[in-house]
């Protein structure tokens, strides 16, 4: 644990929200979302009151891990795109930046050459703020001062206690 | 690696079940799915072969309210335990924050224990992670079987690290939320002393 940590801050989370809604628009998509590759979801956007992004974020990570495995076996780094075609809906997933999965869910009112043209812009401006992210955890660690105070500092047995008992 | 969001104050945390094959991973899955109150969990999913052995994962999140302010949300995977899926079981563990480790009582699964361990240790290793200072629990299931080892005997062979441990009966829910509840506990404490 530690060193690896994805910490998300206010300013980046809105960043990251409008590079996804915008990716939605452009790209005529029904939804936008990202996961870590752990399966952690970190942004959504679009039509997802009707979809259960938790089990989404679980499986796509799942799905990404499995392909990364088969890409490794062949002697590939990886594969950088997953491309899955529904009779109605289709599920584009691409890695940004090595770390993170970018994931966008289209009908028939758009196509898979126009959302592969858009991932692609939008995956350099999710790549800098990935980035930045980065770069912020690493001087606050540098520094050995965090911008936040942890959450969890003074937890207490009761405080995990009262967690199991509601 | 936990997942820490400011801007939304949610943590994340992921909890990976391991253990030789059919010890009873998905089974304390199961029971975590049936008592919990169904605006705390989310759907129990299972990716399992006709015959219910699990092929990748089975993944259930819960959310167990908050902790100052922070909204608390736990992943819970199992692993496929067939000696042959190594190659997915090492998938799952990408990114662990704690790992349970359900033991199968029985006396002929006396080796299977032991080996699904010492998978498990170099499983780990391969993510950078030592299981010597994971927050780690230890699951001795099946306490109810007449073939069941003395628990003497098991701890002896099995714990490693002074790590808590819980006889249980997963079928019967006994010692399920208490082994998932020492392992957050441990994991929330980690989080604390960063």
């Amino acid at each position: 644990m530690g060193a690896s940590d994805l910490i998300m801050y206010e300013e980046e989370f809105q960043k990251i929200k409008e590079i996804i809604s915008k990716l939605k628009v452009d790209a005529n998509a029904t939804v936008v979302f990202l996961v870590d590759k752990n399966g952690q979801q970190i942004a959504a956007t679009g039509d997802i009151e009707r979809l259960d992004t938790t089990s989404l974020a679980s499986l796509t990570a799942g799905n990404v891990a499995a392909t990364d495995g088969l890409a490794k076996l062949i002697g590939e780094k990886e594969f950088s795109v997953l491309f899955h075609e529904g009779e109605k809906d289709n599920i584009h997933i691409s890695i940004v930046g090595g770390k993170v999965i970018l994931v966008v869910i289209f009908d028939e009112r758009s196509s898979l050459g126009l959302v592969r043209l858009r991932v692609k812009r939008c995956s350099d401006e999710l790549n800098k703020v990935f980035q930045q992210i980065m770069d912020k955890t690493e001087r606050e660690r540098a520094s050995g001062e965090s911008f936040f105070q942890s959450p969890f500092a003074e937890i207490t047995d009761e405080d995990i206690d009262a967690l199991f008992n509601e | 690696m936990s997942f820490i969001n400011y801007a939304s104050r949610e943590i994340n945390v992921k909890l990976v079940y391991y253990g030789p094959g059919l010890c009873g991973k998905t089974t304390n899955l199961q029971y975590i799915y049936e008592k919990t109150n169904p605006n705390a969990k989310g759907k129990l999913i299972s990716l399992a072969t006709e015959t219910d052995r699990t092929l990748f994962f089975d993944f259930l999140p819960l959310d167990l309210g908050t902790v100052r302010g922070f909204k608390t949300r736990f992943h819970l995977y199992t692993v496929p335990g067939q000696v042959f899926y190594d190659a997915s079981r090492k998938l799952i563990l990408k990114g662990v924050d704690g790992v349970i480790f359900v033991a199968d009582s029985q006396e002929a699964r006396g080796d299977a224990n032991l080996e699904a361990i010492e998978n498990l240790k170099s499983n780990l290793v391969d993510h950078g992670f030592d299981l010597n200072t994971i927050p780690y629990v230890l699951q001795l299931n099946k306490r109810d079987l007449p073939t069941a080892i003395p628990l003497e005997e098991m701890l002896r062979s099995l714990r490693i690290k002074n790590e808590p441990y819980y006889e249980a009966v997963a079928v019967k829910g006994i010692g399920v939320f208490d082994t998932l509840k020492a392992c957050a506990k441990q994991v929330l404490l980690e989080l604390s002393r960063k």
